[in-house]
């Protein structure tokens, strides 16, 4: 069965891949994910903030202490050996890009577009095949309106978009308030692809010490939801690429948000929570549900439910909310991890 | 002759840098001021640098200097070439390995930054009391006078060992050489290579231990033929200075320097002469230049091969015209007829002079110990002595004594500066970055091709707070001077508040620049200055600028980081580089100093260097009469000692007092640290009587004692201060009585870690807590009266207080109060703590390291009495002996509480009243038995005041024996784990009664961060600069493994109730115990207010197990371990992500910390079960818990 998709302009075997995160942390897991078949590896969001937070920390709590003491001039080993900052980062993306077959995307969190620009030169500089934007922002500020908070993204992804040659996805929260006419924009600012959506870390809270716990929980496939129907209605009004993060734990998931739109499919909590191996899984199965429905290639499907081309477009847009409600059912309650049972 | 390539470095640099590139193997233990050579070596290998031949050096950081100079002896005999770096108590520890190495003629160059040795006090600053040790060890002695002679000489030393075989110790002044920064001209590799005969190398390589070729050493040899063969070894010594002479005129022939044994500057016809070696003789040297300039015909003899000590050459060294000399030595020893220069001198005179010549008069001087500033003017005293018809034959010069009347007279307006020098003298805070960034400025001034550079740098020995001065020369040629400046065209003061307690104007000469940081502008800063500030500027006719330099950083995003600012104002006032130029050069210091450190350090930085020229003004001085007169340091109420002594030394005037000022032998009342009021706090902590729920964990955890708690009856509130704090405390048992958090704002140290343990929190709006910090200036004045009012109140009546919790425990007054330890300091609780239990009845053996620093450096002190006069009686002997020492107090105890009772039982029929049956059958355990005890002494004597006779005087003195004594022994891990484990051994299998506190870092803290065997498996530490890749040592099961001693691991931030039921069971324990805390450090490598949530983490991820063993549960059936935490809850990634020294790891390499952390985990794993294990064996059935 042909699989084969095109994101980012590159031409994949499938579009399976681990999504922005640990997974690709140590090389190892790097090459066990190849060796299962990722069709591409993205890493980790490289925070600008982390890294200023860490720089800063390390610079008043630590050099204050040297040069204080008539017996320590300092108390670490000379500071040549570390390596701080994108270094970090960079010197782990060469590595991976050594270490591996498949395209390498790296992703990023800028504070200012200058910073945006330097980061992703570097990152370029260092090998990545394409970068995603990670704009990863909570707009707290009550002076700060919606126009503001898109303007900003459309000047950086322009900016950054004159800044390198590689390719460039924009990951986005599902927050925006008209978020079809912003991805146009994203596309007009030089955006090669959409990637919906992030997940944000969710603070709890504990009511024993009264302080805010942030909590990365897992997802399920109840998350995958919102990303359909978002993709569903990107697909075929923007140019870019579209790819779906967040959700994705079976074959059926990942083959629904093909058909929904999407050039690429990633996967996090899925493959942490049954290992590197089980992208292969979903892969096969994919190939085994196409085969047996009679599909000659992913491609047939891919798009297949889209806003433009599925049988009832309603249903996706202002219909859907009341249709739900009418036929809700306790039995149709979906089950955490279960959602494809429940469905039935 | 080749182009010398400079650098600006100190002396342990210059010298690390030849020794690391001319040895195989480097073994070293950290000891200042040597330290930063092996640290220096480490960080080389570990980057790959290679020596002369290519190869890497082997660094080994060892558990004392003894195992340093053992594994030297080893290497070399095993046919390396092998180096080591030390000082003082670490010089005395190498000596027997010294005189094997020599007895067996190994070459073998070691370096010695000179340090004095501990006698009446320790002293971390330099003299020769440590060299000169080492007389007796058959060591050749080279003494360098200088940053490049120390660099020179290093290369001289390990060429002249090769070639005649007798082994090296090169020394040089610590601090004064050690930490000079200076330009030098660098031997290159080429040189080096060119100076090490390849031959002498195979050679000796060829005379090592070999099993192809095999041969025995270290013989015993028996009276017929030990004293023949020892004189067997005579013609290498005779051959040694000769050696000396060869690398000397190699390194002329490389580089132009010259350099003799003796060698003599002077006038040609001089006839008075000092002798003199080290950085002192190049002061001398300076000043008889100076002088026979100006006609007078005087000379120096600057003396560098030491020993063997060649009486020709010296003699012929001195201008025949010589009739007077004095040998000048920075050592003391007492008893003999002179120091030993001195005595070498007059030997080499006596067996060189011609018979009938007239002899010239020789006198001995002692100068400089503990890094006594020498002066010209000093050297000026010195030959004038020798122009008097009888002078002195010995004398001291730099004191005055007016106890035996040695010293000489000093001319202080003596001065030999020139005036091409640019002279800078600059006050900071350790924490501001001030010495870093002068360090830069003279790199960057050092860097010009035409000017030289030197820098040196004075600290206080407060870990927080500390005041530091540099003193910075520049000028057109070498400099010299190895004296502090006392003549400053340049003065800074980057802390507003130094004003109003040091004198920092003193050095300012006529129409000098002054530079102030200070909060308030060019029109408000005038009237601010205190009136002695005020006259100086006007007498002075100082130029006045002022900067609000925390403002600038802080808009900058650095904290309190003013450092690349105010150098940047320096380099703009002082016009000692274009202003232009200055700026961009300050910013390519920055990013050498901080490139490492990331782009956003850089960006900050420049920001702040660019904003500082627009923020700095010239200051219209005002008239004098506007200012408030300084306040006097310490208040009329300090008791003579203070008034007398420790203030003056707190004003910086300790040079002038006289030696009748003090103690001869090293006794000194306690207490003193609450007359230093240091006001280093920007915020202190602000207490909501409503909000609090009197836990007491504030005071509990307070580093300082600056926070507490009292209750008391509401009859003492009438007399409170309008604004002092109080509220019913909640306690069915103390119904009525009143309840107070007070803070002591001048002494607490702004650390926040009270703000950060405290529980409290405000239900409706979370964010506030019972104690919040807030700006101290502006609370100063009303916290101090409440806090006077709070110490005035009385302490509850131990007896009373039934229970002894963590809440109770804090009602205790503490007898360890405002010590000098860092801001945040993770051990000072735990020894609060335990003075709060036991300190009247305590006598504590003290450790070297941050706990005798804090616990015992002048001027002030911790350890303090309570109500009735009784503390912590504290010593401090050594680093390596401190379990030993502790144990010799028990046995005194024991003794002397024997030889008591025995009296007692003497005496009982004449005491009557069954009252010596009950003190002997007392045996208190809490304070209310130990109060009766004391009642029943207090009877006793008064019995037997009225009785004669020897035994009745005896048993008066030794009647306080009769209340038994509670013997502490602390220390930290470098003490416990390495360099002292041999004694703690000893004394845990000893059986005996006492208690060792082992404030465990995991580091050694107090010499900067050098791991120990408590590093933990991935710690990133000097000596371990890729991660330490073996696990900590386990101490408290090779503890638990005497069976004999109570062991306890305990982390207060963690689990306070375990701390206080640990060290409560520790001291009632009979036996020995040992009390393992975990203590959060600045050398771990985050915001110290977070160490007690950092204490958590450790115990909830299972880096840190808690636990108790008491060898006493298994008579009872039960397990002698209790595991007082349970399986980790958390990864042991939570916990090591939040510390630099985990972090650090990740930053190397990502792989190998995530390997680093697999492992560890693995190990934390590991030990659980093996405690788990542990905790279920020896138990009965029935006694299982």
């Amino acid at each position: 069965m042909d699989l084969s998709t095109t994101y980012l302009g590159f031409k994949l075997p499938h579009p399976l891949m681990p999504g922005a995160s640990p997974l690709v942390d140590d090389l190892d897991s790097a090459r066990r994910l190849e060796d299962s078949g990722a069709c591409a590896l993205v890493m980790r969001s490289l925070f600008e903030e982390q890294i200023v937070h860490d720089e800063m920390a390390q610079h008043i709590h630590l050099d204050a202490f040297g040069n204080s003491n008539a017996e320590a001039i300092s108390y670490f080993p000379g500071p040549s050996a570390f390596v701080l900052g994108p270094e970090e980062y960079l010197e782990h993306l060469m590595r991976l890009k050594a270490a591996v077959r498949v395209p390498v995307f790296a992703s990023l969190n800028g504070t200012t577009p200058d910073s945006w620009m330097e980061y992703a030169r570097l990152i370029e500089q260092a090998g990545a095949d394409a970068l995603e934007l990670n704009f990863y922002y909570f707009p707290t500020d009550p002076a700060e309106n919606a126009d503001d908070v898109e303007r900003r993204c459309l000047a950086i992804v322009g900016a950054v978009r004159e800044a390198i040659g590689i390719p460039m996805a924009v990951k986005l929260s599902p927050f925006y308030s008209a978020l079809v006419n912003f991805a146009t924009n994203l596309e007009r600012s030089g955006a090669d692809g959409l990637v919906l959506f992030n997940r944000f870390y969710q603070p709890d809270i504990d009511v024993e010490e009264l302080e805010v716990v942030p909590r990365l929980r897992f997802s399920d496939s109840s998350e995958l939801l919102l990303r359909l129907r978002w993709i569903a209605i990107l697909s075929g009004r923007v140019g870019t690429s579209l790819a779906v993060t967040g959700g994705v734990h079976t074959p059926l998931d990942a083959l629904k948000a093909v058909m929904a739109g999407a050039h690429a499919v990633q996967m996090v909590s899925g493959l942490i929570a049954r290992g590197p191996g089980y992208l292969g899984v979903v892969r096969n199965e994919i190939a085994r549900w196409l085969e047996s429905h009679g599909y000659d290639s992913l491609a047939q499907a891919q798009g297949s439910m889209s806003l433009k081309r599925c049988p009832d477009p309603g249903a996706l847009e202002r219909a859907n909310y009341m249709k739900i409600l009418q036929s809700w059912r306790v039995t149709s309650v979906a089950s955490p991890g279960e959602p494809e049972r429940s469905k039935r | 002759m080749r182009s010398p390539e400079t650098a600006v470095l100190d002396g342990n640099d210059a010298v690390a840098s030849v020794a690391h590139r001319t040895n195989e193997v480097i073994a070293i233990y950290p000891i200042t001021p040597s330290s930063a050579m092996g640290e220096l070596s480490d960080e080389w290998s570990a980057a790959g640098k290679t020596n002369i031949w290519g190869a890497v050096p082997r660094v080994v950081e060892m558990q004392s200097e003894a195992g340093a100079a053992g594994a030297v002896h080893g290497a070399l005999q095993a046919g390396s070439l092998a180096t080591t770096f030390t000082a003082s108590q670490g010089l005395l520890l190498m000596i027997p390995n010294m005189y094997k190495i020599a007895g067996e003629l190994i070459p073998f160059a070691m370096h010695v930054a000179a340090r004095t040795v501990a006698t009446h006090a320790l002293s971390i600053f330099g003299d020769h009391s440590d060299v000169m040790a080492c007389r007796g060890t058959g060591f050749a002695m080279l003494a360098s006078s200088n940053v490049q002679e120390a660099h020179d000489f290093a290369a001289v030393a390990q060429a002249a060992t090769l070639s005649c075989r007798v082994p090296f110790l090169h020394f040089f002044d610590g601090f004064r050489t050690s930490h000079e920064i200076n330009k030098i001209f660098l031997l290159s590799d080429e040189d080096l290579a060119e100076m090490l005969d390849e031959n002498l190398i195979s050679a000796h390589r060829s005379r090592a231990l070999s099993p192809d070729r095999p041969s025995v050493r270290g013989t015993a040899q028996n009276p017929d033929v030990f004293f023949q063969a020892r004189e067997a070894s005579n013609p290498f010594y005779l051959a040694t200075p000769e050696a000396v002479e060869r690398a000397f005129r190699k390194i002329e022939e490389l580089t132009g320097r010259r350099y003799r044994a003796f060698d003599y500057a002077g006038h040609p016809e001089a006839e008075r002469v000092i002798v003199a070696m080290g950085s002192g003789a190049e002061t001398a040297r300076e000043t008889a230049l100076y002088l026979a300039a100006r006609g007078e015909k005087v000379g120096v003899v600057t003396v560098r091969l030491y020993r063997p000590f060649c009486a020709k050459a010296f003699a012929e060294s001195l201008p025949s015209t010589v009739r007077a000399i004095a040998a000048l030595d920075r050592t003391k020893e007492p008893g003999a007829v002179g120091e030993p220069l001195y005595l070498d001198v007059v030997a080499a005179l006596a067996e060189t002079l011609t018979p009938g010549a007239a002899a010239p008069l020789v006198v001995g001087g002692r100068y400089g110990l503990s890094s006594k500033e020498f002066t010209p003017a000093m050297v000026a005293a010195v030959f004038a002595e020798l122009t008097a018809k009888s002078p002195r034959r010995h004398f001291t010069v730099g004191i005055e004594d007016d106890v035996t009347h040695l010293s000489l007279r000093v001319d202080p307006s003596f001065d030999t500066e020139t005036e091409d020098v640019f002279r800078a003298v600059i006050y900071g805070l350790g924490s501001d970055g001030t010495v870093g960034a002068n360090k830069n400025t003279i790199k960057i001034i050092g860097d010009d091709p035409k000017r030289h550079a030197q820098g040196y740098f004075v600290y206080d020995s407060k870990k927080s707070g500390a005041v530091t001065i540099s003193h910075l020369r520049f000028g057109p040629r070498e400099i010299r001077a190895p004296y502090l400046i006392r003549r400053a065209g340049f003065v800074a003061c980057h802390q507003f508040d130094f004003l109003g307690r040091i004198d920092v104007l003193e050095a300012a000469e006529d129409g000098a620049d002054f530079l102030l940081n200070s909060p308030y502008g060019p029109d408000d800063v005038w009237d601010r200055l205190p009136r002695e500030v005020q006259e100086q500027i006007l007498e002075k006719k100082l130029m006045f600028y002022v900067i609000d330099a925390y403002r600038v950083a802080r808009e900058a995003g650095l904290g309190g980081r003013i450092n690349t600012i105010m150098q940047t104002c320096f380099f703009a006032i002082s016009c000692v580089l274009p202003s232009d130029d200055a700026a961009e050069r300050v910013k390519d210091t920055i990013r050498k100093s901080y490139g490492g450190k990331g782009g956003e350090v850089l960006k900050r930085n420049f920001a702040a260097v660019d904003a500082a020229l627009a923020n700095l003004s010239t200051v219209t001085p005002g008239r004098a009469e506007t200012g408030v007169p300084r306040q006097p340091l310490v208040p009329a109420i300090a008791p003579d000692f203070v008034q007398r002594v420790t203030a003056r030394i707190l004003a910086g005037e300790g040079d002038a007092l006289p030696v009748s000022a003090f103690p001869p032998d090293g006794v000194w009342p306690v207490g003193t640290s609450r007359w230093e009021k240091r006001n280093i706090a920007a915020e202190i902590p602000v207490w909501d009587e409503q909000l609090c729920i009197q836990c007491n964990k504030c005071a509990l955890i307070c580093p300082h004692a600056a926070i507490r708690a009292k209750v008391y009856e509401p009859r003492y509130l009438s007399a409170a201060p309008a604004t002092f704090k109080s509220v019913d405390f909640r306690a069915a048992d103390y119904a009525g009585h009143r309840y107070t958090i007070q803070v002591a704002p001048e002494d607490c140290t702004g650390c926040s870690l009270c703000v950060a343990f405290c529980p409290a929190k405000d239900k409706a709006n979370p964010r506030r807590k019972a104690i919040e910090m807030q700006p101290q200036r502006e609370l100063r004045e009303a916290e101090r009266a409440n806090f006077d009012f709070f110490l005035s109140l009385p302490d509850p009546d131990r007896a009373r207080l039934r229970q002894v919790d963590v809440k109770g425990s804090q009602f205790f007054a503490p007898l360890f109060e405002f010590s000098g330890a860092c801001a945040g300091c993770g051990e000072t609780p735990y020894i609060k703590l335990v003075t709060q239990l036991f300190g009247d009845r305590a006598l504590v053996a003290n450790a070297t390291g941050c706990s005798s620093i804090y616990g015992g450096n002048l001027p002030t002190t911790p350890y303090c009495t309570n109500e009735q006069g009784r503390g912590p009686a504290w010593a401090n002997s050594l680093f390596e002996d401190n379990a030993e020492f502790g144990l010799g107090f028990r046995l005194a105890v024991d003794a002397q509480a024997e030889h008591a009772r025995r009296l007692l039982i003497e005496l009982a029929p004449v005491l009557g009243n069954g009252l010596a049956e009950e003190i002997l059958e007392a045996k208190p355990a809490d304070d209310a038995a130990f109060a009766a005890q004391r009642d029943r002494i207090d009877a006793l004597r008064h019995k037997l005041a009225a009785v004669s006779g020897p035994e009745v005087r005896r048993l008066e003195i030794l009647a306080d024996a009769l209340v038994p004594k509670s013997v502490w022994i602390i220390g930290g891990d470098g003490w416990a784990y390495d360099i002292g484990f041999g004694g703690l051994d000893h004394v845990l299998a000893s059986g005996r009664d006492v208690n060792i506190l082992v404030l465990d870092t995991e580091v050694y803290s107090n010499t900067g961060g050098q791991q120990s065997k408590a590093t933990p498996f991935g710690a990133v530490a000097k000596f371990a600069s890729t991660g330490k890749r073996t696990p900590k040592k386990d101490l408290g099961l090779i503890a638990m493994s005497t069976g004999r001693a109570y062991v306890a691991r305990v982390a207060m931030g963690a689990r306070d109730h375990q701390t206080l039921k640990a060290i409560r069971e520790a001291e009632a324990f009979p036996g020995p115990s040992l009390i393992i805390a975990y203590s959060h450090c600045i050398a771990h490598g985050y915001d110290m207010a977070f160490g007690a949530e950092q204490q958590r983490l450790a115990v909830e991820s299972g880096a840190w197990p808690l636990y108790r063993f008491d060898p006493r549960r298994i008579d009872a059936g039960q397990a002698p371990l209790q595991l007082d935490s349970g399986p980790p809850k958390i990864k042991l990634e939570d916990y090591m992500r939040n510390e630099n020294r985990f972090r650090a790891l990740e930053r190397l390499g990502p792989d190998a910390y995530r390997q680093a952390l697999v492992e560890a985990q693995a190990e934390a794993a590991r030990r659980y079960e093996l405690y788990r294990y542990l905790a279920g064996y020896g138990a009965t059935t029935e006694g299982r818990p």
